[in-house]
């Protein structure tokens, strides 16, 4: 019963995105780097903020790709100031031979 | 003959260096505040030549370049901005020569990290029955390390944009400067290693790992 049922939902959606003021999900696809930057004019904002409001799978899509990117910033760079205390001593004798050649 | 051991002489006070006092010392050659300059720095300018470059032989090639440039262009350092973000400047563009030289022409794709879609431009995105914050996953030690070596999966051409827009917070002019593209190519592989990153971390995320 699942499937048919998916079908239809996706049929209802295939024809509603194609109503004016509506983009489908692949178009929706197209301006997430732009929303997230915040460089999408207004019209072009409130049209993917509507697909938002009626798309379940882009919504929960655009969360967890904004949790991945949280996820990835906080993770690479913590790891500065996780440095670790011992300094490449190989390295600082490699750099100080080549300043004072 | 006196045989007695000298007094211990307290810690000597270590008297901060402003930022231009110690460029002026450098800029002099003085070999104590050099090398203490050095030691001081070498670990992060390590860490970032890693992020980029995923080898340490190549990471370690960067920061002596790197070093060298610094040391070579102080008379040209104005102060305009921190001495870090000059330093920071130099090794990334350091780390992105070493890079290009070695990269390999063959780039992996991407392709099945990317959104899928059906014939009605559906998204196809099974549903999130559970959800775990980033706050909530950091607090677990293995995170950094499993969301660390998700990354290093990445195709180097997007990983590198990613790394350099999202980690070293270039903009979108200076990546595309810096790899010799164009602003719409930075944008496009930016958007693709995010898409793809979030296909490879959602078993984290969805709670089915670590």
């Amino acid at each position: 019963m699942t499937a048919p049922r998916k079908t239809i939902k996706r049929r209802i959606h295939g024809t509603m995105f194609k109503l004016p003021l509506m983009i489908t999900c692949n178009e929706f696809e197209d301006f997430v780097l732009a929303y997230l930057e915040e460089e999408l004019p207004a019209h072009q904002c409130t049209i993917f903020k509507m697909h938002l409001k009626v798309c379940r799978e882009c919504r929960e899509y655009l969360r967890a790709y904004e949790a991945s990117m949280t996820l990835t910033k906080a993770s690479l760079k913590t790891e500065e100031t996780d440095l670790p205390e011992s300094v490449p001593q190989d390295l600082v004798a490699a750099v100080l031979a080549a300043r004072n050649a | 003959m006196n045989a007695c051991l000298p007094e211990p002489q307290p810690p000597r006070e270590e008297t901060p260096v402003s930022e231009s006092g110690e460029v002026e010392l450098l800029r002099a050659g003085n070999a104590a505040v050099t090398a203490d300059f050095v030691r001081t720095n070498v670990t992060w300018m390590l860490a970032v030549a890693r992020r980029i470059l995923r080898d340490e032989g190549h990471a370690e090639d960067a920061v002596q370049n790197a070093f060298v440039k610094i040391f070579g262009n102080l008379d040209s350092f104005e102060g305009r901005s921190g001495l870090k973000t000059w330093m920071h400047r130099i090794l990334v563009n350091e780390a992105l020569t070493v890079f290009r030289r070695n990269r390999t022409q063959k780039d992996e794709s991407i392709d099945e990290w990317l959104p899928v879609f059906d014939d009605n431009g559906c998204r196809i995105e099974a549903p999130w029955a559970n959800f775990e914050t980033p706050e909530q996953l950091l607090q677990r030690t293995q995170t950094k390390a499993h969301v660390a070596a998700q990354i290093d999966k990445l195709p180097d051409a997007y990983r590198v944009v990613l790394v350099l827009r999202d980690i070293e917070e270039m903009t979108t002019g200076e990546v595309a400067n810096a790899l010799e593209l164009s602003e719409a190519n930075v944008k496009v592989r930016l958007h693709r290693a995010r898409a793809a990153l979030k296909k490879l971390l959602e078993p984290l995320i969805r709670g089915q790992e670590l």
